[in-house]
């Protein structure tokens, strides 16, 4: 029988990955998130504690998936501090998918925004020429850079690194890095997942050079399917419309970049 | 010719019959343009509250067999923030659902609305997981009788009550709320409810109970507006797992003249108005109905 994707399934922590002194990925059995589209995410519950909307990351195990979580608020460490055998429920998948485009591809991703980039790189052809362009503050907050050159070893690729401190890679802002690569490469399609300031920038460069560019927004989620309203964004429900939306929309979307709601649902700035 | 669709709820008169439910997407004004468009006859707010309240933690909303559990905890950005963002309302119908304890709370917030467009209050009396306020207020008849009276006082728009099953007699809640000179009455609200996962054997909502939505309640809300209808001469707006055009004929059927469409939206999406009025002026023109009017509560007929 097909699982009911609104009624939270029981999973069980297998393996805990350290990524960097604040971020794990947690992996886990479940053969429906270890196949969801790039984009897609989960409401994942800890028992007794609080649910979160997580994207979903990749698990190079065939039938796992897992989460990956920055320690930051109450249910994130809550999250992040779960051990092997410990339980999670999931619901979903939930939300639309980045578009998949051939050619050559430009991702930007922020911190644990390139988690649906690195699901995305399993699904470009061989015959893509990728560009990952890492944006970190400084080199201990680094992470997934092996796992996308691993990923990308059959493909003509590069994945730079780009820290604001100079500790790791290129120095400087990770939109810095975009436009030096704009002047010497042709990007048919640019994707971008992180924090939103980071994104908006992202969408203006690309419009500006007519560049497609998809990106994956973030908003305050309660029920994941569409009907509470928490994640509204403009006329649009992130959860439902989106999470991945054009450029050529979030443009019009008076929201993107600046401002979005608080738990009762008040507009606050960026 | 083609069958009129267009409806009364005592004063207030739609385009269509279809509207949207509290508690559903009901936080910003482009959201409810969009699904005025979608074909949603009226758009009710969430509940709004005095201040502005964040709701429980997550989770907040699951799934069940046959429909849905939430407990949100009424989370509202309160009504002067609210009555703000809509100010600039101009072709939007919207009914502002409000939520308190007592006059008090709802005379403040009618203040905030003095100068906005809309079609009328809806008082939530059922809110089923929230204390103090919702079904423990609907459940008090004396304190509905002093709240519906305040608040038609103050309001120059017409005031539905909803009312829901608590732990009372509902119909009790619906004399007291139209012997207080309430305009209409939108039965039900969601059903006390709860669900536990037998698996880390732990209550699945933060707040643990919650109320139920969706199909499962359907033929319940029937019951309740074909009673309402039997009893009391007032107009009803029926709410509780309408998710199809037959689903808002029955409760037509049984006394309501318009419908309010809430959990359906996850099935079927912002287009499930459209579909819905279209299965209406359908259903009509097969059946020879020139208007809803001469559809409402005909069940009833011995």
């Amino acid at each position: 029988m097909q699982r009911n994707p609104d009624i939270p399934t029981i999973v069980k922590i297998e393996k805990v990955i350290d990524e960097t002194p604040t971020v794990r990925t947690l992996v886990f059995s479940d053969e429906v998130l270890s196949n969801v589209l790039p984009g897609q995410f989960a409401m994942v519950w800890i028992p007794g504690i609080n649910e979160l909307p997580m994207s979903v990351m990749i698990s190079r195990e065939k039938g796992k998936a897992a989460f990956t979580v920055r320690k930051h608020g109450f249910a994130s460490t809550e999250l992040y501090s779960l051990k092997v055998g410990e339980q999670l429920g999931v619901r979903g998948p939930y939300g639309s998918s980045f578009t998949i485009k051939q050619g050559k591809i430009l991702l930007v991703g922020g911190g644990t925004g390139l988690v649906p980039l690195i699901r995305l790189l399993t699904f470009l052809k061989k015959t893509d020429d990728v560009t990952l362009l890492i944006g970190s503050k400084t080199k201990n907050e680094v992470f997934f850079e092996k796992m996308a050159n691993q990923i990308l070893e059959h493909n003509k690729h590069a994945v730079i690194v780009v820290t604001e401190d100079g500790s790791y890679g290129k120095t400087g802002l990770v939109t810095e890095a975009m436009e030096n690569l704009f002047s010497q490469i042709k990007f048919d399609v640019v994707y971008t997942c992180g924090p939103e300031k980071m994104m908006h920038k992202v969408v203006q460069l690309a419009s500006s050079k007519n560049i497609y560019v998809e990106a994956s927004i973030e908003r305050m989620m309660k029920c994941g399917m569409g009907i509470c309203g928490s994640c509204c964004f403009g006329e649009v429900l992130a959860c439902r419309d989106g999470t991945v939306f054009d450029g050529k929309y979030l443009l019009t979307n008076k929201e993107f970049g600046y401002t979005h709601r608080n738990k009762a649902g008040i507009l606050e700035n960026y | 010719m083609k069958p009129n669709i267009s409806t009364e709820v005592g004063a207030i008169k739609i385009e269509r019959p279809t509207m949207l439910a509290s508690g559903i997407l009901g936080i910003s004004l482009e959201v409810f343009d969009r699904l005025y468009k979608e074909g949603a006859g009226a758009l009710v707010t969430k509940s709004l509250s005095k201040e502005p309240w964040e709701g429980y933690p997550n989770p907040t909303v699951v799934g069940v067999k046959a429909g849905y559990l939430n407990a949100v905890g009424l989370s509202n950005p309160g009504a002067p923030y609210f009555a703000k963002m809509i100010s600039s309302n101009k072709t939007v119908p919207i009914i502002v659902s409000l939520v308190g304890s007592i006059p008090e709370d709802f005379d403040f917030m009618i203040k905030q609305f003095e100068n906005v467009k809309i079609l009328g209050y809806e008082l939530n009396l059922s809110c089923p997981h929230v204390e103090k306020v919702g079904l423990e207020v609907g459940d008090d008849p004396e304190l509905v009788h002093k709240i519906v009276k305040s608040v038609k006082t103050q309001s120059k728009v017409p005031v539905i009550a909803k009312v829901g099953l608590g732990s009372s007699d509902y119909l009790e809640t619906v004399r007291v709320a139209c012997e207080s000179g309430v305009d209409a009455i939108t039965a039900i609200n969601t059903i006390r409810a709860m669900a536990i996962d037998v698996e880390t054997t732990r209550p699945i909502l933060s707040h643990k109970i919650g109320g139920l939505s969706g199909s499962a309640i359907k033929p319940i809300a029937v019951r309740c507006v074909y009673e309402i209808s039997s009893q009391f001469d007032i107009p009803i707006i029926g709410c509780g797992g309408v998710s199809s055009w037959e689903d808002s004929i029955e409760f037509i059927l049984a006394g309501a003249s318009a419908v309010q469409v809430g959990s359906a939206l996850v099935d079927k999406w912002v287009g499930v108005f459209s579909e819905i009025n279209d299965g209406i002026s359908k259903y009509m023109e097969k059946k020879n109905f020139s208007k809803i009017k001469d559809m409402i509560g005909i069940a009833k007929k011995p």
